[in-house]
């Protein structure tokens, strides 16, 4: 009797060291197939814009970033950007304000319609604006009168990167906004505090991390534009051209070294971007979790 | 519309600002659209829409969308389970590299993976030397479109199974189930409505994708064409109406998608609820 509860046990600790040999087998074969996929997709890719930017030495490298194309594509890149934070920060907060702090009909219409930039090719986004402002538009001749160019300018091109990057921000700020509630801000209205005081003592603490985890998304996205902006650009060089759209001509023109030292510019600012974001999402993650405690 | 009388202010101010922004960058864009293309004779565009070139190029776009879309089911799902059940060194490098297509723009990871993938390039010749073409191609469009895609399968994901609940899993465990027979029966099920919606948002985003396919598509005609780039090279012929129906096929494909999304979210809640 002993003797068999003995081998019983043993043979169970066997299966049991067997099954753990198999599940470690398990676990670092499926390890090793997950990085290699990254480092195929993702490495690899970022290895290469570093190799070739720098194939023909660094003093190469320099010019190229430095040529003066190069020089305002970066300019018009920075202010496409800027513009394209700020105002789809203002319209953000206000769109998070009214969706999360009032009851009206027709809000999840509203939020289906800032989510449509999403569901909406670039390319067609692009076409959208050629239609308002192009030789097709209905405002065409006014447009012509006054001189105002939209369409193949820069306007068009702060336009189409507003419009690819318009919900990321609401989308951003509505889930923590809605987390908060709204008995801070009512108490702070009974109590007779104006508007903008609520906004700016109450809420805006409250949010700041979801804005900001907004606005870095938006930055990410709007630098990088590229199907949307190449529609409206006419690709002017020196005039219309963005850092993406300086690389596409680059590379067309076979000045692969240039196009990837000017890309290389770019893969810096994802990669920033791509450690601050880890940084606001692990505050906001934090920042969430207080708030429970707070309840 | 606003309910008057909520006690906090600013909602009117709010309303403004919001109606004007959508109103000049989503409404009057749109209708300037709709307005054109409500014009267009139904003959034309059923013309434009079928003609031969344009039917391959949004088949095209469409496959190769939806192979895309398969493969990071697959390894989207197995990344996901990797980053949450496991720990190893590396994890937090290997988490943060899989939103670099969300980070890096799109026409540069265009040109990198083109060059990674022609003939002589540091993949490209092990592709080649097995007889596959993985530049210029419908392979390489689909690897592309790969790239893109990842993270909004994983992102979908990885959230559902970190926060599954155990105690299923551990009767499993105690009944006496295999580690996989558990998987297939307690974990997979419910990772599979995130696992279609990373799916669906992917696909998507395949078939509008332009600035990282464009370069290592190869763009001959009839042959790796995409549909966003017949929209492109259209309006460089000025030929706004052939421009506007494919966009309108593009428009159409894409929301069929998130609506068959959206209606199938739905009927899953509904089913739980019941």
């Amino acid at each position: 009797m002993e003797l068999v509860s003995k081998l019983a046990s043993v043979k169970a600790k066997e299966k049991l060291a067997a099954g753990a040999w198999q599940e470690k087998l398990v676990k670092w074969s499926l390890i090793f197939i997950g990085a290699a996929f990254l480092v195929i997709m993702m490495v690899l890719p970022l290895v290469l814009i570093g190799v070739e930017a720098l194939a023909k030495g660094w003093s190469a490298y320099m010019r190229a970033v430095s040529e003066p194309f190069a020089q305002k594509a970066l300019w018009l890149t920075a202010e496409a950007t800027i513009l394209a934070v700020l105002s789809n920060t203002v319209f953000g907060l206000a769109a998070a304000w009214l969706l999360t702090k009032f009851d009206f009909k027709g809000k999840s219409l509203l939020g289906a319609i800032i989510d449509l930039p999403f569901a909406v090719s670039p390319v067609v986004a692009g076409l959208f604006f050629i239609m308002l402002f192009g030789r097709l538009s209905p405002f065409y001749d006014t447009l012509q009168a006054y001189q105002v160019a939209v369409v193949f300018a820069v306007p068009g091109i702060v336009l189409a990167t507003i419009f690819v990057t318009l919900p990321f921000i609401a989308r951003s700020i509505v889930p923590v906004m809605e987390a908060q509630g709204r008995q801070e801000e009512e108490a702070a209205a009974l109590m007779g505090a104006s508007g903008w005081r609520i906004f700016w003592q109450i809420t805006l603490p409250n949010i700041k991390w979801g804005l900001l985890y907004g606005i870095i998304l938006c930055s990410a996205r709007a630098m990088g534009e590229f199907g949307a902006v190449s529609v409206v650009s006419g690709h002017i060089r020196g005039k219309t051209n963005t850092l993406p759209l300086h690389i596409e001509i680059l590379y067309n023109e076979y000045n692969f070294t240039a196009a990837f030292a000017v890309a290389s510019i770019l893969v810096i600012l994802a990669v920033v971007v791509l450690i601050l974001r880890n940084l606001v999402e692990w505050r906001l993650t934090r920042a969430e979790r207080t708030g429970e405690h707070e309840l | 519309m606003l309910r008057l009388g909520q006690v906090i202010p600013g909602g009117g101010f709010a309303l403004g600002i919001v109606f004007f922004y959508l109103s000049l960058l989503i409404f009057l864009p749109l209708g300037a659209f709709v307005l054109y293309a409500s014009g267009m004779s139904g003959e034309s565009f059923i013309r434009q829409v079928t003609d031969y070139r344009m039917v391959h190029g949004y088949m095209l776009s469409f496959g190769c969308a939806f192979a895309a879309a398969v493969i990071n089911a697959v390894f989207g799902l197995l990344l996901s389970w990797v980053l949450v059940r496991y720990n190893f060194p590396g994890k937090r490098l290997m988490d943060g590299l899989i939103d670099l297509p969300f980070a890096l723009p799109t026409a540069v990871a265009g040109i990198a993976l083109t060059t990674l993938y022609v003939e002589n390039g540091w993949l490209g010749q092990f592709f080649y030397a097995a007889g596959i073409p993985s530049a210029f191609s419908a392979v390489g469009i689909t690897i592309a479109l790969i790239f893109v895609g990842i993270p909004f399968v994983v992102r979908s994901v990885q959230p559902v199974l970190r926060d599954l609940d155990g105690s299923l899993e551990e009767a499993a465990a105690i009944m006496g189930a295999g580690k996989f027979l558990t998987f297939r029966k307690v974990i997979f099920p419910e990772l599979i409505t995130p696992l279609i919606s990373g799916f669906a948002l992917a696909f998507a985003r395949g078939i509008g994708e332009y600035g990282s396919v464009v370069f290592i598509a190869g763009n001959m005609p009839y042959e790796t064409e995409i549909a966003p780039l017949l929209i492109m090279t259209k309006l460089e012929q000025f030929d706004y109406q052939a421009a506007v129906a494919v966009a309108i096929v593009m428009l159409g494909m894409s929301l069929f998608v998130l609506l068959i999304l959206n209606g199938y979210q739905h009927y899953r809640l509904q089913r739980l609820g019941a």
